[in-house]
């Protein structure tokens, strides 16, 4: 029937804009958001630069020629990936991004016969990496969209082990870097062993010669390099966290503007079902008091209009 | 000189100083002056003070770290580091009875650093005096 169609299209209509008031708060959140997320990204900064300067003043006095974890091993056999998605969903293609990446770079070094580990960080990573049964190390989750320094400095005690105790024998972060509000991108960035091309690089040894040390620079560089590896996996917990919320603000954006366009078509199937069911009914109504009418025809008697004159003017 | 106090999650204190004194590992309190050669260092768990050009001093209370000195700057580094105006004095008091508590019944060394995290504290609240502390 005309008038149940009516009510089933206005139920919806209701269900899409209670689910678009959802999305419009939780885009508003996921805006006011970047702003912090993007304040804690610069924030982080002066401290990963200066530690990046002390690393690099180490490194030219010729400190941590022998460390694995600066000048790395040869050969390479093993690669763990630290992959930062997201805890939770609804922010448009933020983990398929960097669950990619991560992906295509695993199936390169499974076809080049090299082994793999996978450090999830986020639930996201996690279930996509254990529903398609790769090695999963380690998973790290719950804090993606507001780290603090300690959840670095978990992921990093790990990282480290693993890579000290032999097991890999580099490690790279994926993680999707804030560029601003409008454009992230996802990056693949080695952590272990550190670039010490870019480390020592462009250090110059003149300004570093005459550095004075306590205690003695391995020592220092001992105590050091695992600080530096924490602040490099915050810096890319700062940026992805941030990146998620850009993202979500944008997902769900684009879910308003949707859910806004199927309210304005549901709106307009329903106007057409009520003026249907109205035209109907008009039918009915008229079909009706014709059906009445003609049953009393036989009753009816024609008058002649000449006779109404006639007994007027008999008045 | 300009003297910074760095975490990774922000810049807790900046501002010019006439001299630092802090603690490197291994050996004991070093102080920087204005004009002091780089030197580099590792910190361990101290109280940190800044004497700055107006007089005042501002203690931090740094739980290991880094000190950078080049070009009459001052840097310190540090996973945790805590102005000693925020620091909760009942609160370290609290975690300072409670790591000797702690230390009394084994030899543990999370205690022992959290003692020494909690020394640090209160230093650089106003030292020890006042407290129930007897052994120091």
């Amino acid at each position: 029937m005309a008038g149940g169609q009516e009510r089933i299209l206005r139920g919806r209509i209701r269900s899409v804009q209670a689910t678009k008031k959802i999305t419009r708060a939780m885009e508003l959140i996921a805006a006011s958001r970047i702003v912090k997320a993007q304040q804690r990204v610069q924030a982080a900064v002066p401290y990963s630069d200066q530690i990046t300067e002390v690393v690099r003043d180490l490194a030219a006095a010729g400190a941590g020629r022998g460390s694995p974890l600066l000048a790395g091993r040869g050969e390479i056999k093993n690669t763990c990936y630290v992959v930062i998605s997201a805890d939770r969903g609804l922010c448009g293609g933020y983990n398929t991004g960097v669950q990619r990446a991560a992906e295509g770079e695993i199936k390169a070094d499974v076809l080049n016969g090299l082994g793999y580990e996978i450090v999830a960080v986020g639930r996201k990573a996690d279930n996509y990496f254990r529903f398609r049964g790769y090695n999963r190390n380690a998973t790290f989750g719950g804090f993606s969209e507001n780290p603090t320094y300690d959840h670095a400095r978990t992921i990093g005690k790990h990282v480290i082990e693993l890579f000290q105790s032999g097991e890999v024998d580099k490690v790279l972060l994926v993680y999707t870097r804030f560029i601003s509000a409008g454009s992230q991108e996802v990056v693949l960035r080695p952590l272990v062993p550190l670039e010490t091309e870019s480390v020592i690089g462009d250090a110059k040894p003149a300004a570093v010669g005459d550095y004075e040390f306590e205690p003695d620079p391995g020592t220092i560089l001992e105590t050091l390099l695992p600080r530096y590896v924490e602040a490099r996996i915050y810096a890319a917990l700062l940026n992805a966290a941030a990146s998620e919320h850009a993202f979500r603000q944008r997902a769900m954006k684009s879910a308003t503007d949707n859910a806004e366009e199927l309210i304005k078509s549901l709106a307009r199937i329903m106007n057409r079902a009520r003026q249907d069911s109205i035209t109907t009914e008009i039918m009915e109504i008229v079909s009706g008091a014709e059906a009445l009418g003609s049953s009393k025809t036989k009753n009816v008697r024609y008058v002649d209009i000449d006779d109404l004159d006639r007994a007027d003017a008999h008045a | 000189m300009t003297v910074s106090v760095v975490s990774p999650e922000r810049v807790l204190f900046t501002g010019e100083a006439t001299q630092v004194i802090t603690r490197t590992l291994g050996s004991g309190e070093i102080a920087f002056l204005a004009g002091h050669a780089p030197f580099l260092g590792a910190l361990t768990e101290c109280h940190t003070r800044l004497y700055m050009e107006d007089g005042s001093i501002v203690d931090v209370a740094v739980h290991g770290g880094f000190v950078e000195v080049s070009n009459n700057k001052v840097n310190i580094l540090s996973d945790v580091a805590e102005i000693g105006e925020q620091i909760d004095r009942v609160r370290a008091l609290r975690a300072k009875d409670a790591a000797e508590e702690a230390l009394r019944r084994e030899h543990d060394v999370e205690a022992a650093a959290a003692l020494s995290r909690a020394h640090a504290r209160l230093n650089a609240t106003g030292g020890l005096a006042g407290t129930s502390a007897t052994n120091h």
